[in-house]
This record gives structure tokens, sequence and C-alpha cells, in this order.
């Protein structure tokens, strides 16, 4: 039996329970007794809350608590910054305070017996404010820009000279770019049922970060992180906007031990536009030298981004800018611009998709300028290796990617002139861009237990918004133990489990999966040692170096005999389970040897009515160098969902503020628009093999972001090659285009 | 949402004397928008009364040769059935422009006509709002209108009036019929919904308690010459920008009749007699329908954040007029325009 789980295009293990209903998500953990919170949130953008008239509604029909500043317990808000949090500046004090920060901040918590008598008294719970007119606009002239404070990523770097070299350059491109605030937008909204016993307290709450969630909540009410349990099996879609722990779950915390009860909160669709974080505005300017014949001699990347006045959101804006091309001069300057919102957060791709997005269209500007094609105009600037740190990369296929990708969309009959492709009266542009995410890999661990009947269960905190957590970890631990995938029951989502890193930054396959390996030859290794030091075994008395682990059996090296199972060896060591647990994290030593990055290269067509100034998606294709592709089936899919965010990112997705009162004024799934079926057309995701021994165990590289990243900038590449018209706006919409 | 006393009756009559019985009660049909409105709390109704058993689910032709279409015909049936597929084409398609399928399973006839405006701020409850909340102040003139109307605006609103189906059902001069307490009567759909005036609470001249009964149709459907365009952010599930019906008598290359209407850019369907007479007689070319539409949009006016809706109805209506005198009328399952 050999087992070969890893790299088979396996259907998701949880996809029965999912399309049934049996997969319970945060809000369907109802408990006996439990009432219902809802959120009050404040309808100024700035200012101080005068008045709250409480006594009113307190005397609404099943109304148990009204709780606001004015009576909520002091909490402790002790020192605590997750991988996901701020590194500078300090969260939002839930209804610790007088003060309105921005719109939509809650004010009250509402708790009733039933929904409905929360959303009455929500309703009617008269709230006055001194309010002021908000900053939201990053345009706006009392912005003022700031650094971010060393220590984190974001710093200004520089080579060379990239501004001599700019004004020296025989060719240059200098263009400005804004990308509008989006927000997640996720199906499931965030939800949090909190229940106390004693001094404990657990949370079924929304969170791709569980044991994160349990350390904050923990440091918030000042308890012990062992108090607090958090479970989250499920994620009805996250984006990033559960890697943080948003004040609706210190608001059903208090609100739970207020009344004593277990309480249940569950955001509005508008609330979820207000205080769960959203990628942030960006304003850029890029600025590139050539030689005549397509050599960078300059890059210079400037950029800025929406934060909220009490805490510094830093991404990777410019961090691509600095090893995507071979070039002696690059100048890259970030900053930020606090303003009166709340804290923006990561969301899938963060700065790099918004980064790229400009750089990507400037490099397309340049080849125009220059009469290179595109792709020749990045393989002409191809670095040997990462010149920002000096570092040779791990592995690079970005021009694999490139070959592959031209070749499956067929970039060689395109005729590069602008307007010159047509389909009866359409315009059609072909576009294309690069992708970059980093490779993280952040301690993990997980823990395996076999079972007397030659089963394994595995755990480990993580989180599974929509990848396939569960699928990959199952095959993981299938193929490290030769096991058959029905044989391993792989389970996540709860803070007592072992804990892992965010489901975040594409990197849960690599570290999480990386620590299911390491269990799993842990498990082994209990077994073996146990099977020899066991009389009644046939393996009694062997040197552990003298077996080995041959497809599910311990063996005897050089002994063709099988030798015990996985069920005997669990049976013969008296029936109860073993168990072993490991951990899993980079060597330092090899962080520092290698660059680490997946590449990838997409391949749009847009068509655009001249007339009417509308843009179409008519097929795409992206080719991706990402590591080994542990599940084919799952990569294509969280691929195809990355590109569906990135047709969202160029043509549509838009938070708009009013700049009276900073209130997000489409915060509606019919308003806040993301593609529907009709916009998405044909798209296709292709893998380029790599083998990289470097990044992690597994030699994964994650994909979750780089499938979203490029996809922006090829379309606003393809839409200049259908009209001739550079809009450097996302989205571009209608407007933009009316007078092509 | 607020809790509300359910009635379902099963007469015409037996209806209206219920809602006559309560100023705070509403009909409920497919409830697809009254439901929404409900939940933001924008409609709070002590009562529903649901119509949905009544006796108006038919599509019978009228002895003129005519088509009078009941109120409770839902969108989906109504664009499927054969008499409008064959003689109201522009009818069916306008249907097909709008919502999504599952939505027009639901929504009746009479239902998409009391429509209410999809504006931002209509639906938050934070914000002032003329038609929500009279004398309020609107909170769209000066905030963020890229939706907003640019013809018939007030200022008292900017409000679009969302519906697909109406601008056809303008465009084919509709009959609204319906009943009230003191019976029966007909209304040119023309002169169904209103300006906002320094009113714009008041979406339509229904009096209080009269409940749409059926809708007829003349016999000229315009089948051979027609189109329904729709310009919108997104494919599917979104509000027109701007939106035309066109339905055109040809003689020959030349344009007999004409009739237009549009949609998203008002509080009511759009149409303007004095375009549609500059049409008849002249060639079907561009000049004649930029003629036109210079006709229809003469009053236009933008506001911060949809001036560029001027322009772009003006390229719909020379588009849409197009399609219609090629008789290549808009697909709406493709949804390429040609």
């Amino acid at each position: 039996m050999t087992m070969q789980a890893i790299g088979k295009p396996h259907s998701r293990v949880d996809g029965r329970a999912k399309v049934t209903g049996g997969a319970r998500y945060a809000a369907e953990f109802n408990q006996p007794d439990q009432l219902y919170a809802v959120v009050v949130g404040s309808t100024v953008g700035l200012g101080r809350i005068l008045r709250i008239d409480a006594g009113a509604v307190a005397q609404m029909p099943g109304v148990r608590a009204v709780i606001s500043h004015l009576n909520a317990p002091r909490l402790a808000y002790q020192p605590h910054k997750g991988g996901t949090d701020p590194a500078n500046g300090e969260r939002l004090h839930v209804l610790q305070d007088d003060q309105v920060r921005f719109y939509g901040q809650p004010v009250a918590v509402i708790v009733a017996d039933s929904l409905d008598h929360a959303e009455r008294a929500a309703a009617a719970l008269a709230v006055s404010y001194a309010g002021e007119t908000p900053v939201v606009d990053p345009l706006d002239a009392k912005v003022q820009p700031v650094a971010p404070q060393a220590g984190r990523a974001g710093a200004d770097r520089s080579r060379g000279d990239a501004d001599a070299a700019f004004a020296a350059a025989p060719v240059t491109v200098e263009a400005s770019f804004d990308m509008a605030r989006e927000n997640h937008t996720p199906m499931e909204p965030h939800a949090t049922i909190a229940a106390w016993s004693g001094d404990r307290l657990t949370l079924w709450s929304k969170s791709q970060f569980v044991v994160n969630e349990q350390a904050e909540i923990a440091a918030i009410f000042g308890m012990p992180a062992a108090n607090v349990q958090v479970i989250c099996p499920f994620v009805g879609g996250g984006f990033g906007t559960s890697l943080r722990t948003w004040p609706h779950v210190t608001l059903a915390a208090i609100a739970a031990r207020q009344v004593g009860r277990p309480v249940k909160l569950v955001l509005t669709r508008r609330q979820m536009f207000h205080t769960t974080g959203h990628r942030p505005r960006t304003l850029q300017r890029v600025a590139l030298g050539a030689t005549t014949d397509g050599r960078l001699t300059s890059l210079i990347h400037e950029g800025s981004g929406e934060t909220s006045r009490y805490e510094q959101f830093v991404e990777a804006l410019t961090s691509t800018s600095g090893f995507m091309y071979s070039c002696p001069n690059v100048r890259t300057r970030y900053r930020l611009l606090p303003m009166d919102t709340g804290t923006p957060t990561f969301m899938r791709g963060p700065g790099e998709a918004s980064g790229m997005y400009a750089v990507e269209s400037a490099i397309d500007e340049l080849s125009y300028k220059l009469g290179i094609d595109p792709v020749e105009l990045r393989r002409r600037n191809e670095p040997a290796i990462d010149e920002a740190e000096k570092l040779p990369f791990s592995s690079r296929s970005l021009m694999q990617c490139y070959a592959l990708g031209a070749e499956r969309f067929g970039w060689a009959s395109r005729d590069p002139r602008p307007r010159a492709m047509r389909d009866g009266r359409l315009l059609i542009g072909w576009g294309v861009a690069s992708a970059s995410y980093p490779c993280f890999f952040s301690p993990a661990s997980a823990r395996v237990r076999l079972l007397a009947d030659g089963s394994a269960e595995v755990e480990a905190a993580s989180s599974d918004m929509g990848p396939g957590t569960y699928t990959s970890m199952t095959q993981v631990a299938a193929e490290t133990l030769s096991l058959p995938l029905d044989k391993v029951r792989f389970s996540l989502g709860r803070s007592d489990f072992p804990a892992t890193p965010s489901h975040g930054g594409s990197q849960t396959m690599s570290s999480v999966g990386s620590a299911v390996r390491a269990a799993c030859l842990a498990v082994q290794a209990e077994l073996a040692k146990r099977a020899v030091a066991d009389r009644r075994s046939q393996l009694f008395g062997a040197s552990i170096d003298s077996v080995e682990w041959r497809e599910g059996r311990l063996s005897r090296k050089g002994d063709a005999a099988a030798g015990p199972s996985y069920s005997e060896l669990v049976t013969g060591a008296g029936g109860s389970p073993v168990e072993a647990g490991a951990s899993a994290a980079r060597d330092a030593a090899i962080a520092k040897q290698y660059s680490m990055h997946a590449f990838g290269a997409v391949f749009v067509e847009v068509s655009v009515d001249p007339d009417l100034g509308l843009v179409r998606l008519r097929r795409a294709v992206g080719a991706y160098g990402a590591g080994r592709i542990v599940n084919p089936k799952l990569a294509t899919s969280q691929c195809i969902g990355g590109m569906v965010g990135g047709l969202g990112m160029a043509l549509m997705e838009r938070t708009a503020l009013d700049p009276r009162d900073g209130r997000p004024v489409n915060a509606h799934m019919g308003d806040y628009l993301v593609p529907v079926n009709l916009d998405v057309p044909h798209l296709e995701a292709h893998f380029v093999e790599e083998q990289d021994p470097h990044v992690n165990p597994l030699g994964v590289k994650g994909l979750g972001e780089v499938a979203l990243v490029g996809m922006a900038p090829a379309i606003a590449n393809a839409v200049f090659h259908a009209t001739g018209k550079r809009v450097r706006e996302l989205p571009i919409r209608i407007e933009n285009l009316l007078d092509v | 949402m607020i809790n509300f006393q359910y009635a379902r009756p099963n007469e015409v009559a037996d209806a209206v004397r219920q809602i006559a019985a309560d100023p705070r009660a509403r009909f409920i049909a497919g409830g697809t928008n009254l439901l929404d409105l409900m939940k933001s709390d924008v409609e709070q109704p002590s009562r529903l009364i649901d119509i949905s058993r009544l006796p108006l689910k038919s599509v019978e032709e009228t002895p003129d040769g005519g088509l009078r279409i009941g109120a409770l015909v839902p969108n989906t049936d109504l664009a499927y059935h054969p008499l409008v597929e064959s003689r109201y084409p522009l009818l069916a398609s306008a249907i097909m422009a709008g919502a999504s399928q599952q939505l027009r399973n639901m929504a009746s006839t009479g239902g998409n006509l009391m429509q209410r405006t999809r504006c931002y701020y209509f639906y938050d409850i934070a914000t002032p709002c003329n038609k929500r909340e009279p004398g309020s102040g609107c909170s769209a003139i000066e905030g963020l209108n890229r939706m907003h109307a640019i013809l018939g605006t007030s200022e008292s609103c900017i409000a679009v009036y969302p519906s697909d189906m109406s601008i056809a059902l303008a465009a084919l001069e509709a009959t609204v019929r319906v009943m009230g307490p003191g019976g029966e009567r007909t209304m040119a759909f023309a002169d169904f919904h209103r300006l906002p005036g320094d009113t714009p609470e008041r979406d339509n001249n229904l009096e209080p308690n009269e409940i749409i009964t059926a809708i007829e149709l003349p016999p000229q459907g315009f089948a051979k010459n027609h189109s329904y365009l729709k310009i919108r952010d997104r494919l599917s599930y979104a509000f027109a920008l701007v939106s035309v019906a066109a339905a055109l008598e040809m003689d020959g290359e030349a344009v007999k009749e004409a009739r237009l209407a549009l949609g998203g850019v008002a509080h009511k369907p759009w149409r303007v007699e004095a375009a549609e007479a500059a049409l008849a007689g002249q060639p079907a070319n561009e000049a004649s329908f930029a003629k036109a539409a210079d006709i229809v949009l003469s009053g236009a006016k933008g506001f911060e954040h949809n001036a560029f809706k001027i322009d772009l109805a003006r390229r719909a209506i020379i588009r849409t007029l197009t399609q219609a005198a090629n008789g290549t009328p808009q697909s709406q399952s493709s949804k390429k325009i040609r």
C-alpha cells in the first residue's frame, strides 16, 4: 500500500457537512437560556457622547440590560499585541469612555430575551452627541502623513540613487494611483456567543485566529488565558476580517457577564462596514527610469494608506518593489494617513495587492513607451537574486509562470497596439501583470492520537475560512502516516488545541502543515519507542535506529517482512490511544540565507464598449509558482477565488464614505458591489512545478494571497490596451471610460 | 423589524376594506422590497395584508386586442408568458433585466410598480431623508449621489425609481387599473408615478386605500423593433445607472412612430413625447437618435457624483434606438451589447 495523499485532487472532506447544513458556524452554537445582544453604533463620525437615555429602553419588552460607557465594567485592557494587531498604537477600548473616534463605533449594547426585542430597544435608544466633522478623505488637506514608527514593516528603503537615476534616464514613466477602500464582505457576518461559568468564559466566535482571540480577551478582561476558550470550527468567508478580535467580541462577553446568561451577538451587514477592518484606501506614486532597450535604471515607489488615529495599521505596500525587478537604484517610501476611521486590517494580499497594482501598471506603461512587449520587458529585468536583501531566492519561477501563462493564454497572437484588437464594436484588450507574496512560516504545533482501530485523530487550533484546511491537513497526516484519508480525522478551531499562527498570510499550509507532519512523525517515534520496550512485541529489544516505518507498519530495517500495524501497536500497548504533539518553525539560519516568495503571472482579456464605457472581463489565465501543490483541486479553487477578488478590486469594490460624517453609505450587499456569477468568465489557474526544500518541510509556498495579487493590474493594463486610456484609479468604472 | 398583525383576504373588496381600517397597514405580495424596508425599519407597518391569494393572477387578452395582466402575476411568469414574449417582447426583456431569478419568481406585477427608491440615505434611518421623514432634509443632494436622478429633481429629493419593468410599461403606454373604497378607476402609466416636488414621500398617485388590480397593454406591442438596455456596474443584481426602453414602428429605413422611456434617471419612468415626435418620419440613423436624446436630456442636471449619467444616458439612448431600429434587441441572457 503506497499512499500518495499529497498532490492528489481530493474533494473536501467537509464538503458533505457544508452542503447539508451539518457544518456549524459561530452563530449556530445556541446555548440554553441564551439572550440576545444588539450593538448600537455611533451616528456621528467624531465627537463625544453627551447623553444616553437608557431608562426608557430599559422598560421595553424583554430588555435585560442597556450597557454603555456609563455602566460598563472598567476592563483591564492589559497590553497585548497578537501577530495580527498593529504594533503601534492602542486598540479601541470599547464602552470605556465618552469619546467617538469614528462613525459606527459601538456606544452601547442592548441585551434582551429575543433578537426582536433587542433590535427594538437598540433602535429606540436615544443617544445625543457633541459631533464634529471627521476627516475621512486621504486627499483632505487636514490629513498629516506620518512615517510608520520604527521596528516593523513599512520602513523606507533605498539603494543606489533612484532620484538621480530617474533624472538621467532616457525613458521614464511617472504616474500616481488611487485605490479605493475595500471591505471584506464575507457571506458569514461576525458573530459571537459568549457564556460565562464562574470565572471561565467560552466564546463561540467567528475567528481566523482562535488562540489570539483567547489571549486578547484574556488581556482585555485581565484574566488567565487558560480561563478563556474560543471555539470556531467553520468560517464562512474571512479574507482577513476575522484575524483580529474586534470590539463586538468584548461586548458579547461584557453582556453575558452583566446578565449572567449566555449571550449571542451577531453584527448586522451594515455594522460589518464599521468596526471589523477594511483594506485601506491607498495613494501611490511610481516613477520608473529605463534605458532605451528596456533595462530599469530607477524604480521609485511611494505610497500612503489610511489608518486610524489610535493605531498604525501597516501593510506591505512597497515591500515587493525591492525584489521584483533587477534595478540598481530603488527607493521606496511609505506613509500612514491617520484619520477619523476605525483601524484598517489585513485583506487578502494586504499591501502587495495594492502596491503591485501601482508598480505593475507603471511597468506596463513603460512597455508601451519603449515599444517592448510587457512580458519581454519583465524578462529583461528579471533579477538573479533578491537585490534588496542581497540573497538568493529559495526558488523563483516567475519567468516559467510567464511562459506557461502566455502559452495557455495565446499571448503570442496579441497585437501590441492599443485599440487594435476588436470584436465587432467592442474594443478588446489583453493585459498582463506579475504577482508575488512572501512565504511565511510561523511557529505552529499539532497533536496526533493513534487509536486502537488504527485510525488517527489530528488536532491544531488553526482555522478553515475556505481554502480547505480540513482536507489538506488530512492529506498531510495521511501521507506522513501512510494511512488512507478516511482513517484520519483532523479537527481545528479550538483554542485548547495546539497553538497555531493566524489563518492568514498564506501560511497555514506551510506552518500548520509542517506541524501536522512533525506531530505524525512524533507519534510514530513514540510508538516505536514503546514497541522496542514492550516484551510482548516482536520488535522488543531492537534499537530505535534499527526500525523504520514502511507503509504504516513498523519493521526492522533490511527485513522485508511487514511489521506490526498502528492498530496492533496501539492494542499491544494496552489499547489506550497513543498521543504525541510537535511543533514546527522556520530554521532561523535558512531565513537568513534565502529570500522566499511565491510568484505568479496573470493574463486577462477584457472588452470595452467604447460608446458606453462598459468593461467586461472575458477570460483570465493565472500561472503560479507556489511550491508543492498539496491538492490541485482545492488550489485551483483557491486561485479562482483570488482572481474573482481581484476582479472585484479592479472593477467594482469601493467603500464610499460620506465626508460629512464618515458614514460608509454603501454598507449593503446590494450597494457594495462584488462580482456575481455573470461577471465571472472562464478563469484558469495553472501551476509551475516547483521544488523548494528551503521554505518549509512540505515545500509549500501558500496560495491564498498571491492568487489575488496581480489580477487588478492585469485588468487595468488590459483596459489600456483596449482603449489607449490609462485609468489610474480603482475601481475602473463607467465614468472613467466614457471618453474612449 | 417590528411585530405586526397579519391578514390574508381572499377578495379584492375585502382587502380594500381591511387596509382602509388601519392607516398603518400595508399590502404585501411577493415582499421582495417591503421586507427589506421593514428589516431596515424604513417601513414599520402595524399590519400586513397578504394579497397573494386575491384572484389577480391571470393574463388575458382584452377585447381591443391588448393584454390585461393581473397585479399578482409573478415577474417570471409574465416574462415567459407566450403572449408577452410574442407581442410585447420589450416588456419581457425589461423584466429579465431586473433583479435575480429568485427575486423575479417572488416579485409581482403590481409590486414592481410600488418599488421604492434604492437611495442609500432612504435606507439608512440614521440619516435625514425627506422621502422617509418629510421635512428632515435630503442627505443625497450634497452627499454621495452617483446613483441619483438627473431629471425631474427637486430641492427636496433626487431619488430615482428603480424598476426596469415599469420603464417598458411606460414606453408601451400601459394603463394601471386600481380599486379603492370608491370603486375602480384607471390611470395612464405616465400618471401613475410622480416627481418628488415638495412631497417626495409620495412615490405615486395611488389614493389611500387603493390597490392595483391589473396592468393593461394596448394592442400595439412594437414586437419587431424594440430594445431594453440597462447600464449598471455589474451584470446582475444591480440597479440601473441608466436604462432605456425603445420601441419603434418602422417604415422602411425611416421611423414611423417611436417610444422612448428612461429608467435610473428620475423619480419616475422618464418619457418625453417631444423626443418621440421628433423621431417620427426621420431616417433611423445616429443623427436622428442623437437629436432625440438631446431633447430627452435638455433639462438634465447633474450633481457632484452623477453628472456623467447625462452623457451616459445620451449614449445609451442612441445605442438602444440603434438596436431597436436594427431589430437586434439587447439580450438579457448574454448581456453582450451589440
